[in-house]
């Protein structure tokens, strides 16, 4: 190879063929690797180190309530939309130990931090959505008073490798809330699929470490025309769309809309959408006990607006029932994250159509509640 | 030892599944013995059927006339009553022969039903006595017995989680069957707290723990009926180990036809 890198001044090409030689720098690098793999039947993020484990040929089909893999044609492995989940359990633990606390012989309580060391994880294979969401993860447990000592840990230890989507699902509305399909930033490397190979751009100097050794020639006009034409098709063949990127005062408005009933006849209250929901950061805490009754361990988990433990507070339950729990998932996601971080929740990957056991599609109810007031 | 709060695990009708909960801690058993006095627990051991006791678990339900008398003995000698299990919270599933043509059944069955004096229905232990506190499951799991023996020795209420499986179910990333394979699973209805378990082997739900808070019944049912269930078949995935659940029991006979709505 005598072409040189001309990463630092602009993408490079990868050879397909040389794929696993990018992903050995990372593994070399002292990453945990995780990309995407079909596991029980949908796209995972999984412990990766062999390129051949990614899913070549394999396409998702996504319709409200309905996820299906399809055997596809074709080298690419990168040819289908998003998983159920990317980033968000691996930064906010679907579960976690927050500190302990053993009472001792003298009656003393001892707290401690069970953190062990946080080992550095590279995630191969994010979308733009997914970096969007990233964002607002990293707004809200890092950039406020009181920093999450947990999730930064993991975040400082993230390397993120992009791919940018070339195949959006039916359910994808990135376009429209303007966070997708084409990673632009927020990444250490993207990477744009072809048949024969990657167009490879460095977003961080942890990036163009990694893709030095490679020597990549760099990626010909061509090759990047190639680039804007293949995001410039994947946001158009997207069919979905919220009515407005501010739907705050339109929502808000229209806080006794009969669609609300109408969904609550149809939602499950069962939390799937939230939890699939890239940038939900809801959770709630506990001490468990061990049974000696010395030791006690205090969880954070997961939670979600539409469980009854969201809406209890001092004795009272503000939120008893479906009606009430939907419109505080969807007026909070597209209206209250206005005040408190300056956009909307949403980043329109669309997990949370796919992914609804009742076939509800968040842009549908949306416009039929914010109507003409949007 | 008179300082250690006394504790006793009562069978019923059941299958004594909700006691191997409490047996399987295995070793953790023995911190526990170091904090309470257990007098009474046949299956495994100690036999004192009448002693009075600060906390009594209840499996089991009540499915004979002997039965309605041993549970008002235990209630009158008992501090906190907590039932355990699908049988003692709602019948579990002998309770289907509730309604059903019970003393027939008994005639086909038996060469000499004479012998068996069992009530025509199967019912829930707080049907007749008042139950402080309930843990539901086909079987209840150790962690959850854990958790309901320290909030009480504590002096406070055990936390109930009602929410449902699906919330578990996406903690532990278990890929949703429902949407990813079509399976007609009773998740979006079921309370957690037997951590996921079915979807993470791959197969769907099928409400052994019971309605949980909030159960949209009717959804779920028109859900099914959109993935082809026939209305029977929707029926029997209400009609099932807590078929007298009360929300299962309406939203079961209302897909048969046989509801009052």
């Amino acid at each position: 190879m005598t072409e040189h890198g001309s990463i630092s001044g602009g993408p490079g090409f990868l050879a397909r063929d040389r794929l696993q030689a990018l992903i050995d720098g990372i593994l070399a690098a002292g990453y945990a690797c995780l990309g995407p793999k079909v596991r029980d039947g949908a796209i995972l993020y999984e412990p990766l180190d062999n390129a051949a484990e990614l899913p070549v040929g394999v396409r998702d089909r996504q319709i409200p309530g309905q996820y299906r893999l399809e055997c596809g044609d074709g080298p690419r492995c990168f040819a289908w939309a998003t998983g159920p989940q990317a980033l968000k359990p691996h930064l906010f633990a679907p579960r976690e130990v927050l500190w302990r606390a053993e009472r001792g012989p003298d009656g003393r309580i001892v707290f401690s931090d069970p953190q062990a060391g946080v080992k550095p994880v590279a995630l191969f294979g994010a979308r733009a959505c997914d970096l969007a969401a990233l964002r607002l993860q990293d707004r809200h447990f890092l950039e406020g008073p009181y920093p999450d000592p947990h999730y930064a840990a993991r975040r400082r230890k993230l390397l993120v490798v992009a791919v940018n989507c070339s195949h959006p699902a039916q359910t994808c509305f990135c376009a429209s809330t303007g966070d997708g399909p084409h990673a632009s930033a927020g990444y250490d490397l993207a990477l744009t699929e072809f048949d024969d190979g990657f167009v490879i751009h460095a977003g961080s100097a942890t990036g163009a470490r990694l893709v030095e050794p490679l020597r990549l020639s760099a990626a010909t006009p061509a090759q990047r025309e190639a680039q804007a034409r293949q995001a410039e098709q994947a946001a158009q063949s997207q069919s979905r769309s919220l009515p407005s990127r501010n739907l705050r005062s339109a929502l808000f408005a229209n806080l006794e809309h009969p669609r609300w009933s109408d969904v609550a006849e149809r939602c499950l209250s069962c939390g799937n959408c939230t939890s699939v929901c890239p940038t939900c950061f809801c959770h709630s805490e506990a001490e468990e006990l061990d049974l000696g009754g010395a030791r006690s361990e205090h969880v954070r988990q997961w939670d979600s607006c539409f469980t009854a433990g969201h809406g209890y507070m001092n004795g009272h339950q503000v939120r008893p029932d479906t009606r009430t729990r939907y419109r505080q998932w969807l007026t909070h996601k597209l209206g209250g994250w206005h005040d408190q971080y300056g956009r909307s929740g949403c980043v329109g990957c669309g997990r949370c159509i796919a992914w609804c056991p009742a076939e509800i599609d968040l842009t549908e109810e949306a416009a039929a509640i914010c109507g003409a007031s949007a | 030892m008179a300082d250690k709060p006394t504790v006793a695990v009562h069978k019923f009708a059941s299958c004594d599944g909700c006691q191997l909960a409490f047996l399987n801690l295995g070793a953790n058993l023995l911190p526990l013995a170091e904090r309470i006095d257990l007098v009474h627990f046949a299956e495994a051991g100690p036999v004192n059927l009448d002693a009075r006791v600060d906390i009594a678990f209840v499996e089991g339900s009540i499915s004979t006339p002997e039965d309605l008398q041993r549970i008002r003995r235990i209630r009158a000698s008992t501090g906190y009553l907590v039932s355990i299990g699908a049988c003692a919270t709602t019948g579990g599933i002998q309770a289907l022969r509730n309604g059903a043509h019970s003393a027939e059944w008994l005639r086909q069955i038996y060469a000499s039903p004479e012998y068996i004096h069992s009530l025509a229905t199967s019912t829930p232990i707080a049907e007749h006595v008042k139950v402080d506190f309930e843990l539901w499951g086909c079987p209840v799991t150790g962690r959850q017995i854990v958790a309901a023996v320290n909030a009480l020795l504590l002096g406070v209420a055990p936390r109930d989680d009602a929410d449902k499986v699906c919330m578990e179910c996406k903690r532990r990333n278990t890929v949703c069957v429902l949407v990813a394979k079509g399976e007609a699973c009773m998740g979006p209805v079921t309370r957690n707290g037997c951590g996921a378990l079915c979807p993470s082997f791959g197969r769907d739900c099928y409400a052994c723990y019971g309605p949980a808070e909030n159960p949209a019944t009717d959804a779920l049912a028109r859900r099914f009926k959109g993935l082809g269930l026939m209305p029977e078949d929707i029926a029997r995935r209400f009609l099932f180990i807590n078929n007298q659940a009360p929300a299962f029991y309406a939203a079961g006979h209302k897909a048969r036809g046989t509801g009052h709505d």
